[in-house]
């Protein structure tokens, strides 16, 4: 779809790591060109014509990014640096004023680290206690096993939303109708799954959401902390600075601003924020669900052929989202990802930062083809071919 | 040294590599260290008995690349038996060599199959890896005995 969009393109590189980070449209290139060039103006500051643009553009895109996940507010919708700064931010500036010791945190073995290791300093910090949510025979998330491993003490639930290894889709909406039952607010860790899939939090009733602009076609250094407004507003402020108070005259005199730019301090990536209201416009034009269907597409005709390959293990067959998680039996990712390298082929070789995962899967180090609305068939037909013949992959991963 | 013949020492070394083996009960003659390096995933725990100066033994087991197997086994083979003075002689070539630096070519042995390796740009991060925990440990030797 769109390849012309992506002038990285036109080098025959073939890019397979979009569970990374994703590639720029032209349209995402020439946004962040003309800030550089026509307004590099800094936002809520100077009265002047260019600075008052930049405003009104920087605050768009709050509405752009409020209208995508359909928001009830645009107060809700707050710019980070990245989905790992919003985790962050919810767990230490909620979570860290809310829990108390013997409190209990459901997460999986299977998440990034940006959702186990805030928890895990929260434990020791105030000893809370985090429990991972048993998986079914697929390393997925099932309604049953939730309902087991909830107790009176479980007080959060932080999840991803898709894996960025097993790419698996958790059902939310159920997740969350029965964790509100219990009184247990829901973390939604949206990083592989806002980009690729439509996000309703309204109709998914999501309390705390995150994730990362440059993973849907934006540039870097910026990311997205959705809450519920009054819990949102019960959130500290990590970062205290410019831009974020009303006034202050002594320690005790000091007044912030309401919600969303009291989380705000200082200056934010400008370039990046208006980056992202380019992707996602650009993406409403293709459609987010045809973008799915695409990658489903993709996913089942690459798993088709390489379930064929005898050397090849697939470790996540079943699930739909566009990540194909597997390895060349006897040899070593890494020397995978070289030798794919050789022909252009980007795809990601380790661990993936999920560093529990091996627990699940007993394998520390896989590769990952993670896919976007770029990819097309002949690029699975050469990934394909050359894992096909594994003489050659030993020949030539030196 | 032609491509085929660099080629056939890093399989060669790869497949059945010098010194990888599981760590046995008694490993109080030994010192270890663990090698990786931040740019790739490359895990290995190095073993060494140095005694009076010598290099008596060395070996590893953990997971890692092609690059960085066959050059913990080369440099197994190469070093065992050294002075840890020869021994650090031989990691400073070694270190030239993937610099692109000038080195003395007629001790590297079989590690000059890695002499084009600094054109693979994260890959000499691969193959310096054993050596990275190798100086550390004969650093701390000489630091006790000296
Ligand atoms: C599931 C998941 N969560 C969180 C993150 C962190 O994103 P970032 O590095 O952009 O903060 C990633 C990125 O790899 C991810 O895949």
């Amino acid at each position: 779809m769109n390849r012309n969009d992506f002038e990285i393109l036109n080098n025959n590189l073939i890019y397979l790591d979009n569970g990374a980070t994703t590639l720029k449209p032209k349209v995402v290139v020439n946004s962040i060109n003309n800030y550089l060039t026509k307004y590099s103006a800094n936002a809520h500051r100077g009265d002047y014509d260019i600075s008052f643009k930049v405003d009104t553009l920087y605050e768009g895109a709050r509405d752009t990014v409020k209208e995508f996940l359909n928001a009830s507010r645009r107060e809700e919708i707050v710019f980070t640096s990245g989905a790992t700064a919003s985790i962050n931010m919810i767990v230490d500036g909620y979570f860290k004023n809310t829990l108390k010791k013997g409190d209990e945190v459901l997460i999986t073995k299977v998440e990034h680290a940006s959702n186990v290791l805030p928890w895990f300093r929260l434990s020791k910090e105030l000893g809370i206690v985090v429990k991972y949510i048993e998986l079914d025979s697929n390393n997925e998330v099932t309604i049953d096993n939730l309902k087991k491993s909830i107790t009176p003490n479980t007080k959060v639930i932080s999840l991803a939303h898709i894996t960025n290894t097993l790419g698996d889709i958790r059902p939310i909406k159920e997740i969350t109708k029965l964790a509100h039952e219990n009184n247990i607010l829901v973390v939604v860790d949206g990083a592989q799954s806002v980009p690729h899939i439509k996000i309703d939090v309204k109709d998914l009733d999501i309390d705390f959401l995150a994730f990362s602009a440059h993973k849907m076609l934006a540039t870097t250094g910026l990311g997205i902390l959705y809450g519920k407004y009054d819990l949102l507003n019960n959130l500290k402020p990590t970062f205290l600075g410019g831009g974020m108070n009303e006034s202050f005259d002594d320690v005790d005199k000091v007044f912030l601003k309401e919600l969303p730019t009291r989380l705000e301090a200082g200056t934010q990536s400008i370039e990046a924020v208006l980056s992202l209201d380019a992707a996602i416009k650009y993406i409403n034009s293709i459609g987010i669900d045809n973008i799915t269907k695409h990658e489903q597409d993709l996913k089942e005709y690459a798993i088709n052929k390489l379930k064929s390959i005898p050397h090849i293990k697939l470790y996540n067959k079943n699930t739909t989202s566009g990540i194909i998680l597997f390895n060349v039996e006897g040899i070593f990712s890494q020397d995978v990802a070289y030798y794919l390298n050789k022909y252009n082929i980007c795809i990601r070789a380790g661990n993936h930062c999920a560093k529990l995962l091996k627990d699940v899967i007993n394998t520390n180090q896989t590769c990952r083809a993670s896919l976007y609305l770029y990819n097309t068939h002949e690029e699975i037909d050469k990934l394909v071919e050359l894992l096909s013949d594994k003489e050659r992959i030993l020949k030539e991963m030196i | 040294m032609d491509e085929e013949t660099r080629r056939e020492i890093i399989m060669s070394n790869y497949m059945q590599p010098v010194g990888k083996k599981d760590t046995p009960k008694d490993t109080s003659n030994y010192k270890m260290v663990n090698s990786k390096n931040d740019s790739c995933i490359d895990n290995l725990d190095i073993y060494v008995d140095i005694k009076d100066g010598v290099i008596k033994d060395i070996f590893f087991n953990g997971e890692a690349c092609a690059i960085s197997t066959s050059s913990t086994s080369i440099m197994i083979n190469e070093l065992i038996g050294k002075t840890t003075k020869e021994a650090i002689n031989y990691i400073n070539n070694f270190e030239s060599m993937i610099n692109e630096k000038e080195y003395n070519k007629e001790i590297l042995g079989e590690s000059l199959a890695y002499e084009e390796i600094y054109k693979q740009g994260n890959r000499k991060h691969c193959a310096h890896l054993p050596y990275i925990g190798l100086k550390k440990v004969i650093e701390e030797y000489e630091e006790t005995n000296n």
